[in-house]
């Protein structure tokens, strides 16, 4: 399965319309990205939290149409 | 999720501190993001069991619902999701999974 870089970012900025986003193409497949996203939503919740926020942004593709992401969480000051 | 898998997930995450759900085994990881969390847990002579949900279909989607957590690996302790590969690689380099595991390492 896999699902185009700038679709992703348009699924993540339906969630988070004012974050800055950063998405890697890692493998060049489609299928293994990394994403940073900046969002005052994130702060003073725990990692897990701010990680499952982003899992839920994806409306059920992790682990479907995309494989492989690794997410990098920051918070907005 | 069928009861039996629930029971089954939880007998695991509560026999042992430690509890790593990974793709593969320690000795042979099958995914670079369980072989990542075995890597650290080694590092710092974390003592874990594992579930190799390669074996269990029903475990491997199971985990999944059990934590609301879409992916695999993912580390229990104290029968508490602590996070996923890129969570323990943030808190290993943080110093904070030493902290957090400093009961079971050492001793």
């Amino acid at each position: 399965m896999a699902i185009k870089k700038e679709k992703l970012e348009e699924i993540i900025k339906k969630s988070f319309p004012k974050a800055s986003i950063n998405i890697v193409d890692l493998a060049g497949d489609d299928d293994h990205f990394s994403l940073e996203i900046k969002s005052s939503k994130f702060n003073g919740l725990s990692r897990i939290k701010q990680h499952k926020m982003v899992y839920d942004a994806l409306e059920g593709k992790m682990g479907g149409e995309l494989h492989a992401l690794s997410i990098k969480t920051i918070n907005e000051e | 999720m069928d009861s039996k898998v629930k029971e089954t997930i939880e007998g695991k995450i509560n026999n042992d501190d430690l509890h790593l759900f990974m793709k593969g085994t320690p000795l042979f990881p099958q995914c670079g993001f369980s072989s990542t969390v075995v890597q650290i847990l080694t590092y710092l002579e974390a003592p874990f069991s594992s579930t190799n949900v390669l074996e269990d279909e029903s475990i491997r989607e199971g985990i999944k619902e059990f934590s609301n957590w879409p992916t695999i690996p993912q580390l229990y302790y104290k029968g508490e999701l602590i996070g996923g590969c890129d969570i323990i690689k943030e808190m290993f380099e943080d110093g904070e999974l030493q902290e957090e595991l400093k009961d079971i390492i050492n001793n």
